[in-house]
């Protein structure tokens, strides 16, 4: 076996190879860029190597630079991770010059598969189902409005060198066509630096479901199972499992036996995943073959008990496949969430910055894929994805119930997430149906993710936890120093929380063990250690447990439970019946403001002073995670000022345009 | 017995009352609550012990002596604040607009006599039109020996003016002489002059909000310390404040026990000065790690916010935190941060409640403003207010300390008890560019050789060790230690006894 392995990959892929390695006895050779000096990835390795700058461009897609970290560390593999050069056809060659092994694909297989239009020709050649479309590339805008008038919108232009949802875009009829073309065609050459796009057949209700195959040098090829990753936002996968709710036996073994046609077809090694696209009638098509291992393996790992990156190492190191595709069984169900550095809140905008609090959740059945750690960086140089929190049950419901918990009880603050997101789907009706496709985000939440509008699956556990919480700080007053003899604080049992406008008349006594309250004619047991300044209000309630988090801001209590938010205040009756005098306050009116939702830089600034706008009109262009980002005009307005301008550093909230 | 229980029912019905229920309903409908109301939401349940209830004014002008209402404007006794005591006088807008007459100035000066007496803290609940006009000099009177009553007690026990209404004329004098001074917003102002003089005067025109709003004395001017949503919010928040005051100038600060250890490690704090000198990084992170339970009450947050004052506890009693922030203006000492922190340790140094300085300061704003405001004697004010305190003074430097800043910021030459700094504190003179140009000003055309220069200093300077070398610094700590370090500097301290020469007063310059 290798004695020691580079990883050319950061973050929690780079921590979940180096623990595989670790657990194989194989010392681990970490890169790492500026941005990265104190990430947990270098921490962990065996020995730390620094690779250059902190854009990738700079260090992790530095082919030379890795390389002779290679060299100076004495590593005989490379394992790629995910991104940066894990599909990189001729990073395979540099390395197979120096006779360093590289844990993955062979290149043939890369460069094949790398390309979307060479794929599938490869695909519908090794008798893969593909989609209709018109696999050679778009020439120009005119040209991609005749061939998508050939195929029948609606239409999907990709990026031929495209992934991860960068330089796609659906037309539904010949304006977005053209628009469409323009913004493929542009992101495209900034993120891959290849313009080239090509044009499909968009399929409606779609169910983005993977096979998951693993190849040896022996001509032994398996696959383990799918993943359904239709949850998808702006097709960036949100939430992974296996396997999946939809497919029946019969069609599993068709996608299998398909997958590995073509895994044959390529002379593929290593792990792979073969993406399909679903219809509602179980119709599958060929998507593409990643070439590499998946940001969403764990799920297949918890259902097949099998480690695909010690079968990676072990691939590459010329063994043989340690299990034929007859001993390949699925057990139970994995959930994987990614969790995100995103405001969910405004409209998923990435989010960056300190850790300043990061517990994440821990216990049976859970599995936390990350890089980072209280007091870490989430830096603008490379994808926010802050972790993976992957669950196990043995039926779905079970793995679902296991991740809204898991959620409830990962704690950040520092930047942006979108934990309540992701917990409000786990709760969602449809999706506990299995009812999945990939527009399922776009059509449960066509005005985006509000906290406040997740309905409560008991109202009243939030009432009795911000009373619990209430009378903890409460409780713990009334033991100040320097009372008067006699007359010392005695708390009252009887209390009302406030909570969007109602009033809960609630008993609460604390117990030897927690809290007993009556509300509205039921009793709720409260088993707590909870104490005041912990975050989370873990407890067991009426034999039940729960986790809450809470934050006490002035009089306010804050609790997030099951992506639901709850704002409550608790106080005596009778301050409850004078609360109910103070005026409403209105916030104050920033309509007439167009605010810088993210950080970012100003690319393009569309009106001037006095410019009459109509609802939906583009206004500025900010570019912020090599995104751009468009900024419409949420109404009928007229320009009063323009306040940045084209190639300003924008911070959040800052006033771009302001309205008359 | 019976008739006479009767007629003190009645009487007290009536007097409770106050201006009647429709003046009530008025105040309600302005968002405000009566003035009894006030006092019951701010004091234990059933603990007001109300006085001169039935006081009325002897005006006799103007038809006053057929307009009497026992209480006169405003509600005065004392009550517990978690269980601890307090006096408060809360004006009754109801009654002649909350007017001031020499009857009511008399009962509030009733309440701080009796506070000044067995030491217990004085919370005024503001809402006044201002003077009794029909009294003349009687209502002025009754403002002075208020006034009188505010500076006698100033530094012997905590005075509190919560704004609930209008506070206008000779009436903002008494609160501004109290050691905090809350708004409540959209129904609070104070001004000296309001806005038709102003007009007439200066010909400005502005409103009353403006001028003297919530929002311009916690953002503009700096005479507020919070601003509060509503009544309720206000009075609550008020409760939470008193728990962290001691009651007189000669008790210890309140303590309550804490669940959370002296001695937890903190990690995260390891990564939080940036590597990069001018990056900025969020203090209140530093302080709200530190304290038990993440609990940090912060005062004048909107204001001057190059320096973050406020309450905390450690080990369950009360500290007084002084944090450069590094986040506003570099963290810079300016005139209004100078001010500000000085009241702040003068407060503190008053009534017994060790200060923790975290210092991360580049030094002085410069500037013709600054400089024609009055830098040098507002910047001396900080200086003062640390060099006099005698209080347990515990000082981390966790970066910059630059200059005359780092003297003023509770240095180890203004007796401070316990320095310490984190291994990426820069303890010197100026930054190492500035120091560079200065000493080697004669290399400046040879960018090489100034480089190099650069890098000597900072090698040489840029670090904690020579302050250390002299004692100045007391120890370099791991920052994930911090907590565990002040806890015990604190314990330590805890019977320290200093005292200042004997002076009739000192001269701070004002």
């Amino acid at each position: 076996m290798f004695e020691k392995i580079l990883i050319a990959n950061r973050g929690e892929i780079a921590c979940r190879v180096i623990t595989t390695a670790r657990k194989m006895g194989i010392k681990t050779v970490a890169v790492y860029s500026d941005a990265d000096k104190d990430a947990l990835h270098a921490q962990i390795a065996d020995e730390a190597v620094h690779i250059g700058a902190a854009p990738s461009a700079e260090s992790y897609l530095v082919m030379e630079r890795i390389i002779q970290a290679c060299r100076d560390t004495g590593a005989q593999a490379v394992h790629p991770g995910y991104g940066f050069l894990s599909e990189n056809a001729a990073f395979c060659e540099a390395l197979e010059k120096e006779g360093i092994a590289f844990i993955g694909p062979a290149t043939y297989a890369i460069n094949s598969m790398g390309d979307k239009i060479t794929s599938k020709r490869l695909a519908e050649k090794a008798g893969v189902n593909v989609i209709p479309g018109y696999t050679d590339v778009v020439r120009d805008a005119d040209h991609a409005v005749e061939i998508s008038a050939g195929i029948g919108y609606p239409v999907m232009l990709k990026a031929s060198a495209g992934g991860g949802g960068k330089g796609m875009r659906i037309a539904w009829d010949e304006a977005d066509c053209r628009d469409g073309f323009e913004r493929a065609t542009n992101e495209a050459r900034s993120s891959f630096g290849d313009e080239r796009v090509f044009i499909e057949k968009f399929i409606e209700e779609p169910r983005h479901i993977e096979i998951q195959v693993m190849a040896d040098t022996h001509g032994n090829i398996i696959y383990l199972g799918e993943r359904e990753c239709s949850i998808q936002r702006r097709h960036q996968k949100v939430i992974e499992e296996a396997p999946s709710p939809f497919l029946d036996e019969a069609t599993r073994k068709a996608m299998g036996e398909q997958a590995v046609q073509l895994a044959t077809a390529v002379q593929y090694r290593s792990a792979g995943t073969v993406e399909f696209i679903v219809d509602a009638n179980r119709n599958f098509y060929f998507l593409e073959m990643n070439t590499r291992l998946q940001v969403e393996h764990p799920v297949t790992e918890l259902i097949t008990g099998q480690d695909l990156v010690e079968m990676m190492i072990r691939v590459a190191y010329g063994e043989k496949l340690p299990l034929k595709q007859e001993d390949v069984t699925l057990t139970g169900w994995a959930i994987e969430t990614r969790v995100y550095a995103e405001d969910p809140f405004r409209n998923f905008l990435p989010s960056i910055g300190r850790l300043v609090y990061y517990e994440p959740p821990a216990g049976k059945n859970v599995r936390v894929d990350t890089g980072v750690y209280e007091g870490g960086e989430v830096s603008m140089f490379y994808d926010p994805m802050i972790a993976k929190l992957i669950t196990y049950g043995e039926t779905r419901e079970a793995a679902i119930d296991r991740m809204c918990q898991a959620l409830d009880e990962y704690y950040i603050q520092g930047v942006q997430h979108n934990i309540s997101f992701l917990n409000a789907l786990m709760v969602h009706p449809r999706f506990r149906e299995g009812r999945l496709s990939t527009n399922f985000i776009a059509e449960e939440y066509p005005d985006g993710f509000n906290a406040a509008h997740v309905p409560q699956e008991d109202p009243a556990k939030s009432i009795v936890v911000a009373a619990c919480v209430h009378r903890g700080f409460t409780d713990r007053a009334a033991q100040l120093s320097g009372q008067m003899p006699g007359h010392e604080r005695v708390v009252d049992d009887d209390w009302v929380v406030v909570v969007g406008g109602g009033e809960h008349h609630i008993n609460i006594v604390p117990t030897a063990d927690g809290y007993r309250a009556q509300l509205e004619g039921t009793t709720y047991d409260v088993v707590t250690d909870w104490v005041m300044g912990q975050p989370l209000f873990k407890a067991v309630l009426n034999g039940e447990s729960i986790c809450f988090q809470v934050a006490r801001q002035r009089i306010w209590y804050h609790l997030m439970h099951r992506g639901a938010k709850t704002d409550a205040v608790v106080m005596t009756p009778l301050a409850a019946a004078l609360h109910a005098k103070m005026p409403e306050k209105v916030p104050p009116d920033l309509s007439k403001f167009l605010l810088s939702p993210m950080p970012g830089l100003l690319v393009k600034m569309s009106v001037k002073e006095g410019d009459e706008v109509k609802v939906g009109q583009e206004v500025a262009v900010i570019e912020a995670m090599k995104m751009e980002n468009v900024l419409r005009a949420e109404q009928d307005a007229v320009v009063a000022r323009v306040a940045s301008v084209v190639g300003d550093s924008l911070m959040v909230d800052q006033v771009l345009v302001e309205f008359e | 017995m019976q008739e006479i229980i009767r007629r003190l029912d009645a009487k007290r019905a009536a007097a409770r009352l106050g201006g009647g229920q429709k003046r009530i309903d008025r105040q309600h409908e302005n968002g405000k609550l009566a003035a009894r109301e006030r006092i019951e939401l701010f004091l234990d349940p059933g603990s007001f012990e109300e006085w001169d209830m039935f006081v009325e004014h002897n005006c006799t002008e103007f038809g006053m002596d057929k307009q009497k209402i026992p209480g006169d404007g405003v509600v005065t006794g004392y009550g517990t604040v978690g269980g601890r005591l307090v006096f408060v006088f809360s004006q009754d807008f109801t009654v002649f607009g909350g007017s001031l007459s020499k009857a009511h100035a008399d009962k509030i000066c009733k309440v701080m006599d009796h506070a000044i007496k067995v030491g217990a803290p004085v919370v005024g609940l503001n809402d006044s039109g201002g003077a009794r006009i029909q009294e003349g000099v009687d209502s002025l009177a009754g403002y002075a020996d208020v006034f009188q009553r505010n500076v006698m007690a100033s530094g012997v026990i905590p005075q509190i003016s919560m704004i609930m209404g209008p506070c206008a004329g000779g009436a903002v004098y008494s609160p501004s002489m109290t050691d905090f001074i809350f708004m409540v917003k959209d129904t609070s102002y104070m001004f000296v002059t309001g806005p038709e003089v102003v007009k007439t005067v200066t010909h400005e025109t502005v409103t009353a909000e403006e001028l003297g709003g919530a929002k311009t004395h916690t953002h503009k001017s700096g005479v507020a310390d919070l601003a509060f949503e509503n009544d309720v919010e206000a009075l609550f928040m008020l409760r939470r404040l008193v728990n962290f005051l001691p009651a007189n100038n000669k008790e210890k600060p309140p303590v309550w026990p804490t669940t959370d250890p002296a001695e937890r490690q903190i990690p995260s704090l390891d990564t939080l000065v940036p590597d990069d000198p001018n990056k900025p990084y969020d203090m209140k992170e530093l302080i709200v790690k530190i304290v038990d339970d993440r609990n940090f009450f912060e005062l004048q947050r909107d204001y001057a916010a190059n320096i973050v004052i406020g309450f905390g506890r450690m080990e369950g009693a009360t500290v007084g935190f002084v944090a450069n922030q590094p986040m506003v203006l570099a963290g810079c000492l300016d005139i209004d941060s100078s001010k500000k922190a000085a009241r702040f340790v003068r407060f503190c140094d008053a009534f017994n409640i060790p200060v923790v300085t975290l210092v991360d300061v580049p030094g002085f704003l410069p500037g013709t403003a600054q400089e024609y405001g009055g830098i040098i004697k507002h910047g001396a004010k900080l200086l003062y207010a640390y060099a006099e305190a005698t209080v347990p003074k515990i000082t981390l430097i966790t970066r910059k300390a630059y200059g005359g800043a780092y003297d003023v910021m509770s240095s180890k030459h203004l007796r401070g008890d316990v320095n310490l700094a984190w291994p990426s504190a820069e303890i010197a003179v100026m930054g190492p560019k500035g120091a560079v140009e200065i000493i080697f000003r004669q290399d400046m055309a040879d960018q090489e050789k100034i480089d190099l220069r650069t890098q000597e200093y900072k090698d040489r300077f840029a670090n904690p060790f020579v302050a250390g070398a002299r004692g100045f610094v007391d120890d370099v700590i791991l920052p994930h230690s911090t907590r565990k370090r002040i806890c015990r500097s604190l314990a330590m301290l805890k019977n320290k006894t200093l005292e200042n020469p004997w002076r009739k007063h000192g001269n701070i310059p004002l």
